[in-house]
C-alpha cells in the first residue's frame, strides 16, 4: 500500500527521528522557520510546497488576514454571471490540517530585518529564518485625481477580489436602462494585464442581455493593451457599438473623477456616468514597502533563481509585488514563481537538492460565452532577470470549437491552480 | 474477498440490464465525427502505435482489459477478470458515464449523454477496424528507442511537475484539462514529444514542452507514472 499524503505527513515526524539528521541551517530555535505573508497564488503555493516537500523539517507559518480568500482571477466571470461568488472563495483548512501549516489570520504590519521577526496587528511577533512576502498590490495614492480609498464605495476598483467585486456587480445590475458604465484603466505595470479588458467583456455580456442600450466608456492611459487585437475583434463581433475606448491620443491619460456627482472627466470634458470602475496605478502591497524591500517605483526587485530580494538575502518576494523581469503580474506567474522559491528556500534551510529555475505563465480571458482566448510563455532564470524564452497567443479567426475548448481549458486551469494553492 | 469481488460486479451488471438498446438506425458516418473525441487517446489499428489509451481495434466482442502491453487501471483489469466483455451493450453503458459504470477507470472521458450518439460511435467502432482508410491519421509518432531509454530522475520530475500541477490535478480530476497521473512512462513521453514536435496542437502544451530536455521529459514521466488517481 502506498501512503497517501495525509498519512505521510502524519508519520513524518516519527520518520525523521529515525533518519540521519538533515543538514539544518537554523538558529538556536530548533527547526528552521519560514514565514509567508499573503495567502494568494504566490504565498499559499509557497507555504504548501515548502510544508509538503520538507516533510516536516521546516516550520511554516502563513499570515493571511482573510478567512475566505476570493481569487482575483475568475472574479470577472462572477461579474459576467458565469460563476457564482462562492465558487471563487477558498479557505485555509487543508493547509492547516493536511500540511501542518500554522495559518495565522492577521495583518503583518512590520518586519524587523535585524531581529528577523514579523510584527502582527494583534501585537504579537513571529520569528523567521526566511521570510516570503507575497502581498499582491496596493494602489498609488493620488494616481487618479479625485479618487481615494474613501471613494471606493462610490467608484469601486474591484481589483482586489471580495466585497469590492460584489459591489461592482451590484452597481452594474442597478444601472438605469441605457446608462453608462465607465472604467478608468491603469497604467503599466499592473496586476493581470488582460484583466480590465476581460472585465469590459463580461460587463458587455451582462449589459447585452439585460440593458442592451447601455454604453461602456473606457479611459485608458496606455496606447496598447494585452491581447488587444483579440479583444477588439471579439467586442466587434459580440457587442458592436457598445464599447468606446479613449486612449492617450484622445486624452485617456488625462483623467479626473468626481465621486460625489458621478462624473468622469477626460481631458477636461466631464461625462455623467452610472457606474465608474476606477482601477488606479499600482505598487507592491504595503508590507513590502514597510519591510524596506521596494524601490523608487514601488515594486520589490528580486533575483531570478529563487525570487530573493535584492535588498535582503533572507527575504523573498513573489507575484505581483515583485519586479523580476519579463513575467506578467498574474496568478499563474505567482504560482510558478512560488515553486521555484519553495525549492530555493528548502535548499538553503535543509540542504535539499536545488534544480534549475523554470517558469511558465498562461492568461486565459473570456470575451463572450464559449469564446475564450489565451496568451502564454515560458521563462528561465538569468543573472539579469527572469527572461522570456518564447510564447504563443490565440489568433483571430479561430473556429468556435477552438474558442470553446480554450474556455473549457481555463475552467480546468482554475480547478488545477486552486488545488495547487489550497490543497 | 469473495464478497468484495461480487460487490464490484454489481454496478456494471446492473447497468447492462438497465441500458436501453438504441442501435436500430445507427449512423457510422456520424460516429466517425464523434470519434474525434476519442482519438486524442486511442488508435484504431494494431500497428504498434499506442497513445494514452489502448487500441480500439476489434473492440467489439473483446474481453475488457485484454490488450497485451497496455497497463489498465486496477478497476478495469479486475472487471475483465470478472468476465466483462465489450459488447455493444456494455460499451453503450460504459460510454454514457465511464466513471459511474466503472469506478476507478483511468479513462478521463466524461461521457456521452445522447443514446443516439453512443449508438453511432459504436457503429463506427464496429466497422472502423475493418476499414483501413478510417484509421486515425493523427496518431502520435513513435519515439525512437534511444529516447525512450533515457533515464529520468524522479526527484527532478517531482520538482518539474510543479509546472504541470498549475493546471493538471494530482487527484486525477479532469474537468476541462485531462488528468495526467498514472500514465505509463512510454505513453507520457510519447505525448510530450508529440507536443514538443508540434504533432499535437495545444499551444499551451507546445509552449510548456518546448524548453524541456529529453531527460526532463523522462523525469516527469517517471514521476507521473508513480501517481495513482484518487478521483
Amino acid at each position: 500500500m502506498r501512503l497517501d499524503r495525509r498519512q505521510f505527513i502524519g508519520t513524518a515526524a516519527a520518520a525523521t527521528a529515525t533518519l540521519s539528521a538533515p543538514m539544518v541551517k537554523a538558529g538556536s530555535h530548533g527547526k528552521p522557520k519560514v514565514v509567508v505573508i499573503g495567502g494568494g497564488a504566490g504565498g499559499a503555493t509557497a507555504a504548501r510546497y515548502i510544508a509538503k516537500d520538507s516533510k516536516g523539517e521546516i516550520d511554516v507559518t502563513l499570515i493571511e488576514p482573510t478567512r475566505t480568500y476570493y481569487t482575483c482571477f475568475f472574479s470577472n466571470l462572477y461579474i459576467g454571471g458565469f460563476r457564482d461568488f462562492a465558487s471563487i472563495g477558498h479557505t485555509y483548512g487543508k493547509l492547516a490540517v493536511d500540511y501542518g501549516i500554522n495559518v495565522v489570520h492577521d495583518w503583518a504590519v512590520g518586519v524587523d530585518r535585524d531581529a528577523k521577526t514579523v510584527a502582527l496587528a494583534s501585537g504579537s511577533s513571529v520569528p523567521y529564518d526566511r521570510l516570503i512576502i507575497s502581498p499582491g498590490i496596493d494602489f498609488v495614492d493620488g494616481a487618479v485625481p479625485g479618487w481615494s480609498v474613501s471613494a471606493q464605495n462610490k467608484m469601486p476598483h474591484a481589483y482586489k477580489a471580495g466585497s469590492q467585486t460584489q459591489l461592482l456587480k451590484a452597481q452594474l445590475e442597478a444601472m438605469p436602462q441605457g446608462g453608462t458604465y465607465a472604467m478608468v484603466a491603469p497604467p503599466n505595470p499592473f496586476r493581470c494585464p488582460p484583466g480590465p479588458y476581460e472585465r469590459i467583456s463580461m460587463v458587455a455580456h451582462y449589459l447585452k442581455n439585460n440593458n442592451p442600450n447601455a454604453k461602456i466608456l473606457i479611459a485608458d492611459p496606455k496606447p496598447k493593451f494585452s491581447k488587444q487585437g483579440l479583444f477588439e475583434d471579439g467586442w466587434e463581433r459580440h457587442y458592436g457599438g457598445m464599447i468606446e475606448r479613449v486612449g492617450p491620443d484622445f486624452g485617456g491619460d488625462k483623467v479626473e473623477v468626481r465621486p460625489d456627482t458621478m462624473e468622469l472627466v477626460i481631458d477636461g470634458e466631464a461625462t455623467k456616468v452610472d457606474v465608474c470602475n476606477v482601477i488606479p496605478a499600482q505598487k507592491a502591497g504595503r508590507i513590502a514597502e514597510l519591510a524596506g524591500v521596494t524601490n523608487d517605483k514601488g515594486w520589490a526587485p528580486v533575483e531570478a533563481f529563487g525570487m530573493t530580494s535584492k535588498m535582503d538575502p533572507n527575504i523573498h518576494v513573489l507575484g505581483d509585488a515583485s519586479q523580476q523581469g519579463d513575467m506578467p503580474k498574474s496568478g499563474f506567474s505567482a504560482n510558478s514563481q512560488a515553486k521555484v522559491c519553495a525549492m530555493a528556500v528548502r535548499g538553503a534551510l535543509t540542504g535539499s537538492k536545488v534544480f534549475p529555475a523554470k517558469f511558465a505563465n498562461t492568461c486565459w480571458s473570456l470575451i463572450e460565452s464559449d469564446d475564450g482566448i489565451k496568451v502564454g510563455a515560458s521563462y528561465e532564470a538569468t543573472d539579469e532577470k527572469i527572461k522570456n524564452t518564447g510564447g504563443f497567443i490565440s489568433k483571430n479567426g479561430e473556429d468556435a470549437a477552438t474558442r470553446k475548448a480554450t474556455y473549457e481549458e481555463s475552467v480546468g486551469w482554475y480547478a488545477g491552480i486552486t488545488a495547487d494553492m489550497f490543497g | 474477498m469473495l464478497a468484495t469481488k461480487n460487490l464490484r460486479l454489481v454496478p456494471w451488471i446492473l447497468a447492462l440490464t438497465l441500458a436501453p438498446l438504441t442501435a436500430s438506425a445507427a449512423d457510422a458516418s456520424h460516429g466517425e465525427k464523434l470519434w474525434k473525441k476519442c482519438r486524442s487517446c486511442h488508435v484504431l489499428d494494431e500497428s504498434g502505435k499506442r497513445k494514452t489509451g489502448p487500441t480500439l481495434s476489434d473492440i467489439i466482442g473483446r474481453p475488457a482489459g485484454a490488450t497485451g502491453g497496455y497497463r489498465y487501471s486496477k478497476a478495469l483489469a479486475a472487471a475483465g477478470k470478472d468476465g466483462l466483455v465489450w459488447t455493444k451493450e456494455s460499451l453503450d453503458a460504459f460510454l454514457e458515464e465511464p466513471k459511474v459504470f466503472l469506478k476507478g477507470t483511468k479513462m478521463t472521458f466524461r461521457g456521452m449523454k445522447k443514446p443516439e450518439d453512443r449508438a453511432d460511435l459504436i457503429a463506427f467502432l464496429e466497422t472502423a477496424a475493418m476499414t483501413p482508410t478510417l484509421q486515425d491519421a493523427h496518431a502520435d509518432p513513435e519515439l525512437p528507442a534511444e529516447i525512450l531509454a533515457v533515464e529520468g530522475d524522479p526527484d527532478y520530475g517531482e520538482y518539474l511537475s510543479g509546472t504541470c500541477t498549475t493546471c493538471h490535478q494530482l487527484s486525477g480530476g479532469d474537468e476541462g484539462i485531462p488528468a495526467i497521473t498514472g500514465w505509463t512512462r512510454e505513453d507520457f513521453m510519447t505525448a510530450m514529444f508529440a507536443y514538443k514536435n508540434k504533432n499535437r496542437e495545444n499551444p499551451v502544451m507546445q509552449q510548456i514542452t518546448t524548453p524541456l530536455s529529453t531527460e526532463e521529459i523522462a523525469s516527469l514521466a517517471l514521476y507521473f507514472e508513480s501517481i495513482e488517481n484518487t478521483e
